[in-house]
């Protein structure tokens, strides 16, 4: 049984939870930019929540499909079709073999989740099913899906239709996108000024911004601290001995715009960081569209950890709701 | 040398060796990994040791954040007690420098370099006081180089050079990154060299290309049927220069599954190199010549 892809999309690559363990050999942890929306589609249509689905960006593809199955779309509001009659988003409905399943335009969000019952079953890669293309791993020969591919899908049990991922249990972006920053890692490179500035600054998501991560604009460049650069680092005062990056920390390269590195980052390099995007806000970041106002808040770690527990229970919500 | 520990996000512990870059640095912070590894804490994920850093991945629903820090906090006296020693293997590096690949991309990204008029290997040679390129390639690959880091994308190799600070080669990186660079590009920022594992964007100057795949996702070289990624943290290499010629007889052997890189077996000590860099490195080469 497979799905038939018709037509692409603008960027449509089969994700499921990740690769960890390899960070140490450059190789990233990849998945889903919005785990929870990936998780929430699978429970839908009756899948393991780290089952590999399709992550849409901005524009759906269209698949004909070579069996009768259950599909769930969540994450960005990008209204779904089959045959060309509209369905409902975060809830499951079927499509018979030899149906068409289309999409409407994006209306809000950046990332759709396309889970379809049985899972995605492409050979998996160092354990997982995710695509990271740089290095030729995961999804169909490593690669975006294309026009033309026959994309296996596993076996189902059969589950009924109709059930749904209530709104209020759906996270809304807000305006503007408020993304929660513990400060940390080369954070006392900045001026005290600098600092301020970077959490008083209204800024937007730059142009370029993609599954290695998030550029943003508007606000003031960031000072750095006076110093004699330390052997090895690089005579930028930004440059530091090249080291690891962690998933979520925010590089300023020359001190103009920050990057916040997302699920197929380089592992590392030579940009000093000012700190971290807290673990709840990163699903958020995957469904940021460019030129959406953003603000950086400040946190600490208690209220970081509180975050994470208020998005875990959250996950639990769904599977009470769903179970 | 003061090791600072800092928390990156709520997942992550970052701790830095040093500020710069340094043997003893680079030794510490692979000690300290090994010694966390070793440590089998509970909640631990990911353990990446960087040139003079490393960072620990963490669940915090399993280990707080506190708690995690102060378990590795207290495990950095074992790193000051371990022998600075290492075992681990020397590997020879085949080095077509000055090849036509990376001399046709240092050519089409010429306005993004410090120096449009000349080639990366001119400028690198000059700013470093050689009277040559020649003379430049010689310093380049006389005396070896550990691998200190893993990283940026798959399986790409940071190496640093085993000589004295003050022989320590140093190039900027490009003024703008380039968005190509050929495959198994032999490249070098700061005072590291490394090896591009995949065509890409890079920054690093370009001096030359290894026909020596490192890095294989379908595991079809033969000598990355076990794993598809050739270098780890530790490793040392010595640069071979070849010509045309014999680049494309290994590339050929590669493609045929028939090359064998030639590996040793070796013990590294770091006072014992401190004491007497020359006779160590000697050493290190001879038992490459022996293998």
């Amino acid at each position: 049984m497979t799905l038939k892809i018709l037509s692409p999309g603008l960027s449509t690559s089969i994700q499921d939870l990740g690769r960890p363990g390899f960070f140490h050999l450059g190789i990233p942890i990849g998945g889903a930019m919005d785990r929870f929306a990936l998780r929430c589609a699978n429970m839908l249509v009756g899948n393991p929540e780290g089952a590999a689905g399709l992550e849409v960006v901005f524009m759906g593809p269209e698949i004909e499909f070579g069996r009768d199955a259950l599909v769930a779309v969540t994450g960005a509001e990008l209204p779904p079709k089959v045959d060309g009659e509209p369905q409902p988003t975060w809830t499951a409905f079927p499509v018979k073999k030899g149906q068409k399943l289309g999409f409407d335009f994006l209306k809000s969000g950046a990332r759709a989740y396309i889970a379809v019952s049985g899972g995605i079953d492409t050979p998996p890669a160092l354990g997982s099913r995710s695509t990271y293309p740089i290095g030729a791993l995961g999804g169909i020969d490593g690669r975006a899906v294309q026009a033309g591919d026959m994309v296996p899908i596993g076996e189902a049990d059969a589950i009924e239709p109709g059930f749904s991922v209530p709104e209020s249990l759906r996270r809304g972006i807000g305006t503007p996108a408020e993304l929660r920053v513990l400060p940390g890692l080369y954070w006392h490179r900045l001026t005290k000024e600098a600092q301020a500035g970077f959490f008083a600054d209204d800024w937007s998501v730059a142009p370029e911004a993609d599954r290695m991560g998030y550029r943003f604009k508007g606000g003031k460049p960031l000072e750095f601290v006076d110093r004699t650069q330390p052997f090895g680092a690089g005579a930028d005062p930004s440059n530091i001995v090249d080291g690891c990056y962690s998933y979520g920390s925010i590089q300023v390269p020359g001190g103009l715009e920050p990057i916040v590195l997302h699920r197929d980052a380089v592992s590392g390099g030579g940009y000093f960081t000012l700190g971290a995007i807290i673990s709840a806000d990163m699903d958020l970041i995957g469904q940021l569209q460019p030129h959406t106002p953003v603000k950086f808040r400040q946190v600490d770690m208690d209220q970081a950890l509180e975050a994470r527990h208020a998005r875990k229970n959250m996950l639990r919500d769904v599977r009470a709701h769903l179970g | 040398m003061k090791t600072r520990y800092t928390y990156g996000g709520d997942e992550h512990i970052y701790v830095e060796m040093d500020d710069e870059m340094s043997l003893d640095a680079f030794f510490k912070s692979l000690s300290m990994s090994n010694a966390v590894r070793d440590a089998k804490i509970d909640g631990v994920t990911e353990i990446c040791p960087a040139n003079a850093s490393f960072q620990v991945k963490y669940d915090p629903d399993v280990i707080s954040p506190a708690q995690m820090m102060e378990q590795i906090k207290n495990l950095e006296h074992k790193a000051e007690d371990a022998d600075k020693r290492l075992k681990t293997r020397i590997i020879e590096i085949p080095v077509f420098y000055q090849d036509p690949w990376t001399h046709e991309t240092v050519m089409r990204f010429r306005e993004r370099h410090q120096d449009p008029n000349g080639t990366d290997l001119d400028y690198a040679a000059r700013i470093n006081g050689f009277d040559s390129v020649d003379a430049f390639i010689e310093a380049h690959h006389a005396q070896p180089w550990f691998v200190s880091m893993v990283g940026f994308v798959a399986g790409l190799p940071f190496l640093y050079q085993l000589v004295e600070r003050d022989k320590q080669l140093q190039v900027p990186k490009y003024l703008r990154p380039r968005t190509d660079t050929p495959k198994q590009t032999v490249g070098y920022g700061g005072c590291f060299s490394c090896i591009y594992s995949v065509r890409g964007a890079g920054g690093y100057q370009m001096f030359g290309i290894t026909p020596m795949t490192i890095f294989d996702p379908t595991q079809k070289v033969s000598y990355l049927r076990d794993f598809m990624v050739f270098f780890k943290p530790g490793d040392i290499v010595k640069w071979k220069p070849i010509d045309r010629a014999e680049y494309d007889r290994i590339l050929a052997e590669v493609e045929a599954g028939t090359y064998a890189p030639r590996i040793a077996e070796v013990d590294f000590d770091l006072d014992a190199f401190n004491a007497d860099m020359a006779g160590t490195n000697a050493k290190l080469m001879e038992a490459l010549n022996d293998a």
